[in-house]
């Protein structure tokens, strides 16, 4: 009982302990914060890649295309397992607006607005189709006009406060995007003749995915007139991907192999088929594989943050050894009284080590409640930056984020909280191993000999 | 005289130190027996080697070479868990500087042996009577107002009585003083000494270290120690 008497008494009337107590809150507080916000900005990305893809996806990166992919996706609707199919037309187009001679590249997506939010978020995305994503082509100006779907970066610019400047319905504005159209050898279609493929197409609605990449390259149009812009309709169709939605119960990784043992037995029977050379480069990946490029870098950065932290961790770690050597120094006498009246070197440490748990508990909880308190008030914090000194931490016309994830995730905080009490008591254990291991007579009687 | 009398009987203890390169010589070679209910003064100059005689005699250090038996038990034979008990319930210590807790009050100052041996189950079941034993030794000791105050906050000599208090919470059977009032003017001296004497016609055995013929003076018997080694015992 006197340990645990000692131990308090020690952390409140040792002005020196506030000092342990402050660096143990400073390092809990900034990795907190640190730590809330980029784990939230790491899932938040990935949440919104996830909704981007769907679950799986099988696919090719060569610009060719696979054929016979509406067999594939008639033998995977007939499954159990599967809740969406979206088959997609992805290629590169150079895109300008009617009357600008203007033009630049983007990405095009060609899919059926219906079944690919179905297979994915991307009726979600939308602004003035949302509730009715089958009308996503169709301009609310004119509804026989073809149309298309723009990455919201491509359509609206943001205001001086990095925000989108939405309009109640889509403005007028006709695009010409022109193709490159391949044969399933892979040759320009048109060669010869010097021509690309152009349409026109006119502005009906803008998708907002939150992932910056997509949202400023990628123009979406219907499956059918993508294709034909591509080169990829005719007796034999071809398509670049299919996108999937497992239902809810299916775990990913499960539902993946499904897929793939399906594609592959799919393979193997139209291995005498035409265009069968074509379904060799056809992969099937988990969501998180197909967007391992933009994901890992995340997740670098986000590892990068950890090893930066745990190196946080080891300066509080020396932190507490030097005031715990400071205090344990100024202790000495007391160790030798305790000594004197019979007190073993054990009942020491554990006495040094349960005053070195109270300095990081009380420091964690110091650190956590101010942490809260910050990130309760962090976009306020940083709008209040913003308007005051043209501030921003994340310039949102750069990182497609809308406020700064502020959710603290009890796991993260319980992990904190453990790492700060274990580096206090591993700062705290060599000063409390010489103390216990010190001789009474030289702290009592030095003087006396 | 009967073998059983003797309390404590050290033979032939030999101690040095390093200092630097040089080794200090501190006992050479000690025989000191006490008797139950004795009270004994070792007196010798500075640097003698009277305090690491009774450290040794109180398991606080141990001899190089020689014996020390406590009612017949050699204590070089206990265990470092038995020299805890040894130390918490057999003997108690009065420090020429009180040593007392600054962080604990008078009272938990007293208490702290009790404490100290138990844990926090065994303490709750004994905090009562702990408590009300310590309350009951400030008492004998003029000190019961003072049982809420901090160290800090009382006289040298209301210091070394509560210290005095706090070496007696386990009823001993030997109290070791280590220059009880060598910090303290004379007459708050004579007030320790009186403490001293009462608590030896209670019965209580006594070793106490002193540099002061005079102070010796109060003890039943006076032990002399000249460069490491008993000369006289009156």
């Amino acid at each position: 009982m006197y340990k645990v008497i000692l131990a308090i008494r020690y952390l409140i009337k040792r002005r020196i302990t506030y000092f342990a107590v402050l660096a143990v809150a400073l390092c809990v507080f900034i990795v907190v914060v640190v730590m809330t916000v980029m784990t939230g900005l790491v899932s938040d990305f990935k949440q919104k890649n996830h909704d981007f893809v769907g679950d799986c996806v099988v696919g090719t990166k060569s610009l060719v295309g696979f054929a016979y992919y509406e067999e594939f996706v008639k033998i995977l609707e007939k499954t159990d397992f599967i809740e969406g199919v979206s088959p997609v037309i992805k290629s590169y187009a150079l895109i300008s607006s009617r009357g600008s001679e203007r033009s630049y590249g983007v990405e095009i997506m060609g899919l059926d607005p219906v079944r690919h939010s179905g297979a994915t978020g991307f009726g979600r995305t939308l602004y003035y189709r949302k509730g009715d994503v089958a009308k996503a082509f169709e301009p609310t100006y004119d509804s026989n006009l073809p149309g298309c779907v723009l990455g919201i970066d491509l359509a609206l610019q943001r205001d001086a406060n990095s925000r989108y400047p939405y309009a109640v319905s889509p403005a007028e504005i006709g695009f010409s995007v022109s193709c490159f159209p391949l044969t399933a050898k892979g040759a320009l279609a048109k060669a010869g003749l010097g021509e690309v493929n152009t349409q026109t197409f006119y502005y009906s609605d803008h998708s907002h995915s939150g992932l910056a990449r997509v949202d400023s390259s990628l123009v979406y149009l219907l499956f059918e007139q993508a294709q034909l812009l591509c080169g990829m309709a005719g007796p034999v169709e071809r398509a670049n991907a299919v996108h999937i939605k497992f239902k809810p119960n299916v775990k990913l990784k499960a539902g993946r192999e499904k897929v793939a043992s399906l594609w592959q037995k799919f393979k193997q029977e139209k291995a005498g088929e035409k265009q069968a050379n074509l379904l060799d480069t056809v992969t099937v990946q988990g969501w998180k594989d197909y967007r391992r490029a933009y994901i890992a870098a995340m997740e670098k950065e986000q590892t990068m943050m950890t090893v930066m932290f745990a190196f946080v961790g080891i300066t509080t770690v020396f932190i507490v050894f030097v005031v715990f050597y400071m205090i344990i120094s100024h202790k000495s006498k007391d160790i030798g009284i305790l000594k004197s009246i019979g007190v073993s070197n054990a009942d020491i440490i554990e006495l040094f080590s349960g005053f070195a748990f109270l300095v990081g508990l009380l420091g964690s909880g110091v650190g956590l409640f101010a942490g809260w308190l910050f990130l309760l008030k962090i976009n306020r914090i940083e709008n209040w930056l913003f308007e005051r000194f043209d501030f921003q931490l994340w310039d949102r016309t750069i990182y497609a984020i809308g406020d700064i994830p502020n959710q603290m995730k009890l796991g993260v905080l319980v992990v904190i909280v453990v790492s700060a009490i274990v580096a206090c008591l591993a700062g705290a254990l060599v000063p409390s191993w010489q103390a216990a291991t010190s001789k009474p007579i030289e702290t009592l009687q030095v003087s006396q000999l | 005289m009967s073998k059983d009398d003797f309390i404590l009987r050290a033979e032939g203890l030999h101690k040095s130190y390093r200092m630097g390169a040089t080794e200090v010589k501190v006992l050479k070679g000690v025989d000191l027996a006490v008797k139950k209910g004795e009270f004994v003064a070792i007196v010798g100059a500075s640097g003698s080697g009277k305090s690491t005689l009774l450290h040794i005699l109180g398991a606080l250090d141990r001899p190089d070479n020689g014996v020390v038996k406590f009612e017949g038990r050699d204590l070089n034979q206990h265990s470092g868990s038995e020299l805890n008990r040894f130390r918490n319930k057999m003997v108690g210590f009065v420090f020429q500087f009180y040593h007392l807790l600054d962080e604990l009050s008078v009272l938990e100052n007293v208490f702290l042996p009790v404490m100290a041996s138990r844990s926090v189950v065994g303490w709750f079941a004994c905090r009562r009577w702990a408590k009300s034993r310590a309350r009951e030794l400030l008492v004998q000791l003029g000190l019961h107002e003072r049982a809420n105050h901090k160290p800090y906050q009382l006289s040298g000599g209301e210091r070394q009585r509560v210290a005095i208090g706090r070496a007696l919470m386990n009823e001993p059977r030997l109290l070791l003083a280590d220059e009880p009032t060598g910090n303290l003017d004379s007459a708050t001296g004579n007030g320790i000494l009186r403490v001293f004497e009462e608590l030896n016609r209670a019965g209580q055995t006594i070793v106490m270290v002193t540099h002061d013929e005079r102070i010796a003076q109060r003890a039943g018997r006076i032990v002399t120690l000249v460069d490491g080694k008993i000369t006289d015992s009156i």
